[in-house]
Order: C-alpha cells, then structure tokens, then sequence
C-alpha cells in the first residue's frame, strides 16, 4: 500500500495553514541561507580553505571555540548544581521564586546591556575586577577570560532549563525504596539520579555551547576586540562585511554554520538514542 | 537491614552537602546574574533623577525608542500570526515532512547574529541578489528600516511557534473533532476551542517575542548602518553611547531595558505557574 503524504482529518485549513507558513519560512529562512551557501560556493574549495587558514581567522576560531568550551564547561558544572539547589533543596518560597525567575535573564536583557553591566563589573576599577586585580593580580576584562565570562552569563538558562525539569521528575517513591532496601545516599545518587539526568546535561552543555560559539553582543564589549589576541569569529564576520569583503565574511560564516549544524545533529542523534534505549529497558521488563 | 530512618551520622553528612550546594549555587547566581542587574541600576541612577531623565528625553534618544517600537509594532504581529498558522498546519494535521519544518523554524536560534545579518545583506545589499533590481527601483532595505524589520522577524520567528507547538501537541485534536462534527466551521473551532485552551502559552511566547524584538542587537547591528536619529535601535544607541563614554546615558537607557527585563520574567512565571496550577 502506498503510503499518503497526509492522513486523512475533518479538521479543515490544512492547506492554507501550511501553504501560508510554508512561503513565509522559504522567504525568510530558505532563501537567506540558500543565498550564504550559493556564495559559499562561488568561493570554490581552494579560495575557502585559503579564507579559513587566513592566520587572523585561524586564530579567531581557535579563541571562539576555546573559550566557548571552557564556558560551557563551567556552566554545565554550575547549571547542574544551580538546578540540584532549586529543584531539591527547601528554601523559602519566595526566595525560590525570586531565583527561579532571574535565571533567564539573558534571555530577556539585550546582549549589549548585559555586555556594558559585565564589562563595567570587570575592569579593573570595577567591583569584581579590582578584587581579582588585588587579590590574584588577575585581568579579565579585554582578554580572553573576559570572553568566558560574557559566554558563561549568556549560557546560563540553557544548562539549569534542561536539567531542571528532568530533576524534578525523578519520583520521590523511586529513591524511597531504594532506601527502604538499604541503600545509602551515595548510591541513590549514582544508581537513580545520575544516570536519569546524564542525558540531559549533555543535551544542556550542547546548547550553551552552540550558543556561546554564536554570541556576539555581550562579547565585544567586555572583549576589547585586538586581531590575533581578543577577536571572536562573530565579530570578524562584521568586520569583514564592513570592509565589504564578502567572500572572507561568507567563509567564515559557513564555517562557523556547518560545525553548529553537527553540534545540533550530534545532540538531535543522541537524544532518540537515548529515548530509545529507555523505551528498550522499559520494554524487557 | 531496614533503616526507617537513616543513621544520624549520615543525615549529618547530607545537610553538610546541602549546605555547600546552598552555597555555590546562591554564590555563582550573585556573580552572574544579580551583580550584572544591580550595576545597571546603580550605574544608571547613581548621578540622579535629573540627568536620567535628561538622557531619556535626549532627541536621538527617543528617536531611536520610536524607531524600536515601530520595529516591534511590525514584527511581533506578523511572527504571532505565523506562530499560530504552523502550530495548527503541524499539530492538528499528521504528514510527511513535519520534522523539518520543525527544523526550519528552530534555525534562527542555532545562527549567530551577525551570520543572520550577513545572509540578508548578500540577499538585499548593493552587490547582493535583488542588488541591481533594488537599485533600479531607488529601494533601500539595507541600511535602512526595512533591513532591520527583516533580520528581525528571522530572529524572532521561532519564539510564538515554539511555545505553541508543544502545548497544542499535548492538547491533540478531541476536542476540536468534537466541534467539527457538532457542525462548527474551521473559524468557529479555533476561536472557540483552541483559543482559549492556548492562550496562556500564546501570551508568553508574544512577551518573550516582544523582549527579543527591542533588544536584538547583532543581526540589527550589521543592516542598521547606524545613521543617528535614522536607523538607529535602541540598543545601537545604548552602544554608542557607551563608546563615546557616556556611561551615565547608556545606563540610564539600559535601566529602561531591566525594567522591561523584569516584566518579562514576572509574566513568564506567572503564566508557567497558572499552566501548571491548571494542568494539575
């Protein structure tokens, strides 16, 4: 039998609910990225290899990528006891509220304001910054770790929002009879919470991950933006565009695309492998 | 061996850990989160009422307030639309293809903003695809206003659908078969039926669609071309100013942006806590 593109439903306006989103995501998705990737091929291979191995592009990947992973990193660490203290610890309602709340802060401020707050917080006259230059002659504002800071702050919500819920899930019933038959609280943790909230740590720190790689506005203000030392791959993008160098800005673009695409493929693959191994377990029993 | 109550030595050793956890966490969220909101205010209010409000009324100032709201004006109408339209063409309706529409619409999330805006200038700049025909036509969009309202809809586009294709998932077809078949038309059902059974996660997809809207920076950044009191945002003259050392200006303006902030938050819990006291 052959199967049909749709099942059959009486409820009406497929077509024109369809059709309309259809041309509306073709205009304003489909055709910006099919423009980026025609000009990517019009480079050819050996003009975007030469573009990408440019030592100022090099370099701004490498600081890209470095300081995205350390972030990532540090919030999958932080995230995921952020998440244990308000999921699984008491404390007063309305502290918890208050808390709960501004965890997605990064979402709801402009990049550039928390960019001007975190900078301001971490140059060496500021609250932070003058502490760390006192006390471990540390500088973090305008070099790299000023760049980890502004990707910890913006990678935030993602890490406490996925293993939060999946925290919360975990039955009270489920450890109490664990303890019932003599298990310690170590072993609650290794044997029932761990392994239900791995996965979703991992798909967390992917997600700050991909989003610290891309983030340019709280960046550039707490980075200094200096080629070779303190220039992230965003901003080289704009930097290039506003030289009118189409070709360098088109290389690094797709470059930049084509590894958060495998970042989101790896995490979309791990998740069915992960929802299938669970149905397999829950099916032998 | 059953413990009814775990040995004291051990309830000992997890309030400890309790405790350390407390710790960390409160420490690592007043670092990044509460220190960040209290140095806008304190930056933004500290050399008074009166030269506050003297940086808000500043002609440029409100020029680009107008500007940002025009944008959000356009914007957030037409993704509301859209979120609605694809939510039910891919939950009411089970065909080929559904997961890589979801693909499409998650995209703008997944690229960086200033990718955004160099995919719209290959697309509408002078030496871009519809270039020459622009030109012929003495129609600006890059560096103009019509250039920012683009990168702004691709930005904000999956945030109304985002939220309502789990929630309408979760509510399935019942109810308006129901409808349906006692004789109600497509319009009646969905102004009847699905409506109000969405309007909660509709509200706060259409709030953190506004928030996104005024605040995006880097993909409005590259169109904008920063022409003062033309195309400027609001938050490209919070950059400006900061730039041209201003500092009690720019954080007088982003003082307006926490205030906004702040909103959102407390209408998203709001509604999150509402869902969930109905759900239950």
């Amino acid at each position: 039998m052959v199967k049909k593109f749709k099942e059959f439903s009486a409820i009406p306006g497929f077509s024109l609910t369809l059709g309309i989103s259809l041309m509306y995501l073709c205009l304003l998705v489909f055709l910006p990225l099919a423009a980026l990737t025609i000009k990517a091929s019009e480079i050819g291979i050996d003009g975007f290899i030469q573009e990408v191995l440019d030592a100022r592009v090099l370099t701004s990947f490498k600081l890209t990528f470095g300081c995205s992973l350390l972030a990532a990193i540090i919030n999958t660490i932080f995230g995921t006891i952020v998440a244990w203290f308000l999921v699984r610890i008491r404390i007063p309602l309305l502290i918890k509220k208050f808390l709960d709340s501004i965890i997605d802060l990064p979402l709801a401020l402009p990049t550039a304001v928390s960019g001007m707050a975190l900078t301001t917080l971490y140059t060496e006259s500021g609250w932070i910054g003058k502490f760390l230059k006192d006390t471990f002659n540390m500088k973090v504002a305008f070099t790299p770790l000023g760049i980890v800071v502004a990707m910890i702050f913006i990678g935030i919500p993602f890490v406490v929002r996925t293993v939060g819920p999946v925290l919360s899930s975990i039955e009270d019933e489920l450890e109490e009879a664990a303890l019932s038959l003599g298990a310690n609280r170590w072993q609650i943790f290794i044997k029932i919470i761990a392994p239900t909230i791995f996965p979703s740590v991992i798909t967390g720190f992917t997600l700050a991950f991909a989003r610290a790689l891309g983030e340019y506005g709280t960046v550039i203000f707490i980075a200094g933006n200096m080629p070779m030392k303190t220039e992230i791959a965003a901003l080289l993008i704009y930097t290039k565009l506003e030289q009118f160098n189409f070709v360098s800005a088109t290389a690094i673009a797709m470059t930049m695309l084509l590894f958060s695409f495998i970042l989101l493929l790896i995490i979309n693959l791990f998740q069915s492998w992960v929802s299938k191994r669970a149905m397999g377990t829950q099916g032998d029993s | 061996m059953i413990h009814k109550n775990p040995p004291i030595n051990s309830v000992n050793i997890i309030n400890v850990i309790n405790v350390i956890i407390s710790i960390i966490a409160i420490a690592f969220l007043f670092i990044f989160l509460i220190l960040p909101l209290a140095i806008i205010l304190i930056e933004g209010f500290n050399s008074g009422l009166s030269i506050w409000w003297d940086s808000i009324k500043n002609e440029e100032t409100l020029s680009a307030l107008y500007l940002t709201l025009i944008v959000a004006v356009i914007v957030v109408p037409i993704n509301l639309i859209f979120g609605v339209l694809v939510s039910w063409s891919l939950t009411k309706f089970k065909f080929k293809g559904r997961n890589l529409i979801i693909t499409l619409i998650d995209l703008p999330f997944a690229i960086s903003p200033t990718i955004s805006g160099l995919m719209y200038v290959l697309l509408f700049g002078i030496y871009g695809w519809f270039g020459p025909l622009l030109i012929k036509y003495n129609f600006k969009i890059i560096y103009a206003i019509p250039g920012i309202i683009l990168v702004t809809l691709f930005v904000t586009l999956p945030f109304i659908a985002r939220e309502l294709i789990p929630l309408m998932t979760e509510q399935g077809t019942e109810e308006e078969l129901a409808a349906i078949s006692l004789g109600a038309n497509g319009w009646q059902t969905f102004w009847k039926i699905t409506l109000p059974n969405i309007k909660l996660g509709l509200l706060c997809g259409i709030i953190l669609c506004i928030a996104r809207t005024i605040g995006e920076f880097g993909a409005v950044s590259v169109v904008s071309g920063h022409i003062r009191g033309a195309t400027n945002t609001l938050p490209l003259q919070v950059e400006i100013l900061y730039n041209e050392y201003n500092f009690s200006a720019a954080f007088a303006i982003s003082s307006l942006f926490v205030a906004v902030a702040i909103l959102t938050l407390i209408f998203k819990h709001i509604i999150n806590y509402e869902y969930n006291r109905k759900k239950y």
